[in-house]
This record gives structure tokens, C-alpha cells and sequence, in this order.
């Protein structure tokens, strides 16, 4: 018999461990996985983690990476503010598409002025449309005490009709045929969030991801509001008695991840995107959520989670391409590492022991 | 690794980049939205992909990447396949527009094929099909069938194509049947069973009893089967699974003689950019078996309209015309012209509802 006896202490050692062991673990499965689906498993992991980075085409994936991993560490890290103190803003896709839209909205509003300023009041609108959204399941918390899960979570869908609204109308390219979509800030240099160095990938995303980083790294351990931040969740009753204000924490918290989901959303409608459409958001605020606890809630882990949640999207690009692997597989391979980094998780908090049968 | 392999290698690298390096093998890669098990729009695509293959066998390889999201990924999965020495890149969705264009300008020599959209460029070209012409066969035989006079429309997005279809199938079911109503829903996405099926329920209970569908998957099939006595026809892909009923007859894509005519062409060294919209008579847009569902005079009747169309007698905007506000769009005899047909935002005379703005 095997049984789960709780550690007195939580392990320090699998803490670290558990993210390194989870993608050891989804390595094997996922090699398993692609040997049932009759591919060589070790052609397809060594393709979806090689190839991007040291592969023939690196010079081309290694931005990309940066591309495709600054939204997400962007939103993660805001996220994780809230969910350290137990906070739970499940609705950074839709404060993604607010900040997006606003953020083109007020680019949109000053074509084609050629000016400085134009980028610059993008950034701001841009961050205030993902804190108004955030702020509404605040404010309903704080005043009615509704469950913010639900009411972020719901408030995606109606971000997401916002979203077509304006691809359709408000927003809609008087020069686009009747086509939804707004017009391309790629060509409109003032609000263009263009690649700082090219083809470095760095953008203003990516750089504001990794001030972000380091914002948060301070914020929680040199701070006294990160002190109360981690204080709430790890003991409520405590922070109670320490005086802290469970309103202005909740709303300093899904504010400020609002925000960084509207920034993220800016920077990639300016940049990468450069409309907003119908389509345009693709997941990136759900997927941060994973990001987030991949990174043990932790700004740097964060950032090494959001490389390699990158990595196994562009990774898994090549390998459909080069190896004919389903998209379904890759999908199933990156919910293993969620999956795996939460059963692993279990023991930081467990160990197992082997039982000898107890006598009655 | 030694300075002058180095040097080599990052030569050959540049010079699979530009495309400069002779191959034996002509790539083809494509892009797909969904998944190519879809059974509809994107599995048509991958049968036109099969049929290149089977036509040139050893001299061609394709690749593929399916449930491309729109945007900038679309950009980076274009340009890792060009990257990857593609001569011709297939991409199959209209929100792959402008990324087709950007990668376009980067690689000059590879030729790019953007399906329905309107943007091209020296190496790329632009491709559709007329559906419309499916739909007014399919607007004739629902106009017949229907008994509670309430047709349920499934929309994707509200873009020219799908406003196109939706008036084609109302100007026909309402001319053989005047009581005739329309209901439409806009699912907002091209590929979704869970939505497209509650769709069609929802449309099934405000008493539809015939269901068109613009989205790619066969959910609202399955929804229409569970309901009984409601029929619907196979969008992009004959889905002849659900045939005799509730499937009466399907608009079926047909891509493979395209694909292996701009193959063959870029083999050839004759490719150039065109701006291609062919339908019933080329043979791009195909009408699926009409099942015994239907009564053999409408069975006639709806071949008789495929047939004066595959022969260039008959358009289905033909005038008189109105647009839904009242004014005139085409007089007795008149058809449209392909330009207002492209970018067409108005719903004719007789469609409630707006398109949503």
C-alpha cells in the first residue's frame, strides 16, 4: 500500500523541482503519445524544443520566441499578483481585447497625424482599457461581494462581442471594402509598435514584459504591499490582524493585472497584429493562467515558464509542418505539462510513503 | 566547424531564404484554419492538397499546418515554410490576408495563393469560389421544402462572401415561395461544433425546419438529425454522412484542379499573378447529390438552375432587384457586376434584421 503522509513543512526541494520534473515527465508521455501516432518520438521532441532554438532557421525562431512569449509573461505576471493572495482574475483575455481595442481606438483617432505623443497615448489608453474591465469585477467584489472568477470569466465573452462590434463598426477601415478589420497600424508609423532592433523581435512588449518582471520581483519581496499580497494568501487571518485592507488589495490586484493584460493587448495590435479583427485574440490571456502557475507564481519562473510555453507553440509549428503531427497532438502535449506540473505539485505538500498493513 | 564550412552553410541558408537554390522537388505547403479532419471547409483543402500529390507524385512535397489562428502566428507558420524552401504557399482563410502579404513582400520568390480575399501582389494571387451559385440552388430547394416557411441561416462572420450566399438563397426561396422567412445567427467563427450545434437548435426552436449553414463543421447536421424533420444541406464538403435526410444536398468546393493547375504552373515557370473567381461552370463549386428526400419535380427543377448556370445562361442576381432599404439595385434583366458582388454589405429587399455593424 502506498500512502500520501503531509509534510510538516512544504518541500523547498520539490518546489523547484516539480516545474523541471513535469516537463521530463510530459517529454516521456508526449514521446509516447507521438510513437502511437507512428512518429519517431525522439525526431518530434528534439523538434519541438531544438529546432526554435538551435535549428538551421534560429535566426528566425529565436525571435519569435520573444514575439510569442512577452504577451504571455506580460498578463502571467500581473495575474500572479492576484492569485498569490488568492485573487482569481480568470478573465485576462478579455482585459487583453479591451486594452487592444482602446489602445487602437486611440491610435485610430489621431490618423494619420504624424506625432511622437501617438504612441505614447496608446500605451496609456491601452492599460486603461484593461484596468476598466478588471475594475468591474473589483468594484462588484469589494461593493456586493460577487465571486470574481465568474464575473471576470464572463466578462471575456463580452469583450469578445466588443471585439466584433468594432471590427465591424466603430473601428472598421473606411478603405477596407466592407471587410471587417480595421486598418493595419503596421503602416501607420506614428502608432506602429515596431521591432525595436530588426529582426531582434524586441518590441515595446517584450521590453515591458521584462520591467514587469523585475517590478514584480520588488514589489513582493521588498515591498510592503507585495508583503501583503503574499501575507493574504498564505495566511488571511494574519493579514487581518496586520491591518491590511482586503478592498484596496483586491482592487490594487486585478487593477494592476488588468492593466499588464491591456498593455499586452496593446502591444500586440500595434505590432505583431496590427488590426484588430475579429479574430484577433488567440487565447493568450487563458494561456497565461498556465504560465503563471508553471512559474510557480514566481516573476522569474514566470519568465523561464513564458519561454518555454513559446517554445512549445513554435516548436510544435515546425513539427506539424516537418513531421506531419496532428495540431490535436501538440495541444495535448502542452495540456500534459499543466497537467503533470500539478500532479507533481502534490508533492511539495505530500510525501509518499510506502504503509505496512496496519493489525486491527 | 571550420571558417569556410561556416561560411558555406550560412550561404546556403541565405540562399534557401531568397529561394535562390534549385530544387528537384517543387514544395507546396498550405495553411489550413481548422482542422483537416473538419469535414468541411478545411478538409476540402486537404483533398486538393492529396490530389496534388497523386498527380505529380515524386516531384512534389507538400506540407501542411492545420488550426492556424489568424494573425500573427499565421505570419510565422507562412514564413517557417518558406523558410523551409516552399515554392508555393496555400493560404486557405480570408483573416490570412494580410500576413500572406507581408511574408510576400519578405520572400519575393516564393508565390503565395491567398484563398477569398482581396489583396495581391507580383507573387501573389487571389482565389475564390462563386458559392453564391450553390446557394441559389439550394435557396430553390429549401424555398420548396419548407413547411413552417421559416428558414434558419447559420452565419460566420458578416464579411462580403457569407451577405453574398444569404441573399442568394433568400432572392430563390422567396421566388417560389413568397411566404418565405429568414432567420439568421452570426457564430463568429468559421469552425466550432459546440456553437454552430446550438446554433442550429436555437434556430430549430423558433420553428426553422430547413437549416443553411456558412460554418464548417458538421454539428448542425447532427443537431438537425436529432430534431428529425428538419433538413440542411452539406456546407463546402458533401457530408454525405447525413444523407438522405437530414442532408438533401450539399455545395461541395472543389480545389483539387486549382491546386494542380497553379503546381503545374509554378513547375512550369508560368506563374503569374491572377485574381481567380470561378464557379459551377469551371467546375470550383459543385452541387452534392440531391437526396430522395427530395420530391423529383424539385429534383428537376434545382438541376435545371444548376445546369442553365454551369452554362452561363442564368446569374443569380438577376434583376429586378431591390436592396432591403427599398432602393433600386438592378433593373429587369440586369445582373451585377463581380465588383459589387465582392465587396457586397447589403441584404436584399425582404431580409429582416441588419448586418451587424
Amino acid at each position: 500500500m502506498i500512502v500520501l503522509e503531509k509534510r510538516p513543512q512544504p518541500s523547498k526541494a520539490w518546489s523547484y523541482a516539480t516545474p523541471l520534473v513535469a516537463v521530463l515527465a510530459t517529454m516521456v508521455f508526449g514521446g509516447i503519445l507521438f510513437a502511437i501516432l507512428g512518429k519517431n518520438p525522439i525526431q518530434a521532441i528534439g523538434t519541438i524544443f531544438w529546432e526554435p532554438l538551435f535549428g538551421e532557421f534560429a535566426f528566425y525562431y529565436r525571435p519569435q520566441l520573444l514575439v510569442k512569449g512577452a504577451p504571455l509573461v506580460l498578463i502571467a505576471i500581473g495575474l500572479s499578483l492576484g492569485f498569490r493572495a488568492g485573487i482569481w482574475n480568470i478573465g485576462a483575455e478579455g482585459q487583453y481585447i479591451m486594452g487592444a481595442i482602446f489602445g487602437a481606438a486611440a491610435g485610430l483617432a489621431f490618423y494619420p497625424l504624424d506625432a511622437f505623443y501617438v504612441f505614447p497615448i496608446m500605451v496609456i489608453a491601452g492599460a486603461f482599457g484593461g484596468w476598466l474591465w478588471a475594475a468591474i469585477p473589483a468594484f462588484l467584489k469589494v461593493r456586493f461581494g460577487t465571486n470574481e472568477i465568474l464575473v471576470s470569466l464572463m466578462l471575456v465573452y463580452v469583450a469578445e462581442q466588443m471585439l466584433a462590434s468594432v471590427s465591424l463598426g466603430l473601428l472598421k477601415n473606411p478603405e477596407g471594402f466592407g471587410f471587417p478589420g480595421s486598418r493595419n497600424l503596421q503602416s501607420y508609423e506614428s502608432a506602429h509598435n515596431a521591432e525595436l532592433i530588426v529582426g531582434s523581435g524586441m518590441h515595446w512588449g517584450v521590453v515591458s514584459a521584462l520591467i514587469a518582471v523585475i517590478f514584480a520581483y520588488v514589489l513582493l519581496n521588498r515591498h510592503m504591499l507585495g508583503f501583503h499580497i503574499r501575507l493574504t494568501g498564505e495566511a488571511p487571518r494574519a493579514a487581518k490582524f496586520a491591518g491590511v485592507n482586503p478592498a484596496r488589495l483586491i482592487l490594487f490586484c486585478l487593477g494592476m493585472s488588468g492593466a499588464l493584460a491591456g498593455l499586452a493587448g496593446m502591444f500586440e495590435v500595434s505590432g505583431p497584429s496590427g488590426q484588430v479583427s475579429i479574430d484577433f485574440n488567440v487565447g493568450y490571456g487563458f494561456t497565461a493562467i498556465i504560465v503563471a502557475f508553471l512559474g510557480r507564481l514566481h516573476p522569474v519562473g514566470i519568465l523561464l515558464a513564458g519561454g518555454l510555453m513559446a517554445l512549445t507553440y513554435i516548436g510544435g509549428e515546425i513539427a506539424q509542418s516537418q513531421l506531419g503531427l496532428p495540431a490535436a497532438a501538440i495541444q495535448v502535449f502542452q495540456g500534459m505539462l499543466l497537467f503533470f506540473l500539478l500532479a507533481f505539485d502534490l508533492l511539495t505538500n505530500y510525501r509518499i510513503r510506502a504503509a505496512r498493513k496496519e493489525v486491527a | 566547424m571550420k571558417f569556410t564550412s561556416l561560411l558555406a552553410s550560412a550561404a546556403m541558408v541565405l540562399g534557401l531564404a531568397t529561394g535562390a537554390v534549385a530544387q528537384d522537388k517543387t514544395k507546396v505547403g498550405f495553411v489550413y484554419v481548422g482542422p483537416v479532419g473538419d469535414g468541411g471547409w478545411t478538409y476540402e483543402h486537404d483533398k486538393g492538397r492529396l490530389a496534388v500529390e497523386k498527380e505529380f507524385g515524386d516531384k512534389v512535397e507538400t506540407v501542411f499546418v492545420e488550426s492556424v489562428p489568424e494573425g500573427p502566428d499565421a505570419e510565422r507558420v507562412m514564413t517557417q515554410m518558406a523558410l523551409e524552401g516552399a515554392d508555393l504557399i496555400f493560404t486557405t482563410s480570408f483573416g490570412y490576408m494580410d500576413p500572406t502579404i507581408n511574408v510576400a513582400k519578405k520572400f519575393p520568390n516564393v508565390k503565395f495563393e491567398h484563398a477569398t480575399g482581396y489583396k495581391t501582389a507580383p507573387n501573389v494571387s487571389v482565389y475564390s469560389a462563386r458559392f453564391y451559385e450553390g446557394r441559389a440552388v439550394q435557396g430553390h430547394i429549401a424555398g420548396k421544402m419548407t413547411e413552417s416557411n421559416i428558414i434558419g441561416y447559420i452565419g460566420s462572420y458578416p464579411i462580403p462572401e457569407v451577405i453574398r450566399g444569404i441573399n442568394s438563397a433568400y432572392i430563390h426561396a422567396k421566388k417560389v415561395n413568397p411566404d418565405v422567412e429568414f432567420k439568421i445567427i452570426w457564430a463568429y467563427t468559421w469552425f466550432d461544433p459546440a456553437k454552430e450545434a446550438d446554433a442550429a437548435t436555437v434556430l430549430i426552436e423558433q420553428g426553422a425546419d430547413v437549416i443553411l449553414q456558412h460554418t464548417d463543421s458538421t454539428a448542425p447536421q447532427a443537431a438537425a438529425q436529432e430534431a428529425g424533420n428538419v433538413i440542411t444541406f452539406g456546407q463546402a464538403s458533401d457530408m454525405s454522412e447525413y444523407a438522405p435526410k437530414p442532408r438533401v444536398s450539399s455545395i461541395i468546393d472543389n480545389w483539387a484542379p486549382y491546386y494542380i493547375a497553379r503546381t503545374q504552373a509554378v513547375m512550369d515557370g508560368s506563374w503569374e499573378t491572377v485574381n481567380t473567381w470561378d464557379g459551377i461552370k469551371e467546375g470550383m463549386v459543385e452541387i452534392g447529390e440531391i437526396s430522395d428526400a427530395v420530391p423529383a419535380d424539385i429534383k428537376e427543377e434545382a438541376l435545371a438552375m444548376k445546369a442553365a448556370m454551369a452554362a452561363g445562361e442564368y446569374h443569380p442576381f438577376t434583376g429586378p432587384l431591390k436592396k432591403q432599404d427599398g432602393s433600386d439595385w438592378l433593373a429587369e434583366g440586369e445582373t451585377a457586376d463581380d465588383g459589387t458582388l465582392a465587396g457586397m454589405n447589403f441584404y436584399v429587399e425582404g431580409l429582416e434584421g441588419e448586418i451587424p455593424q
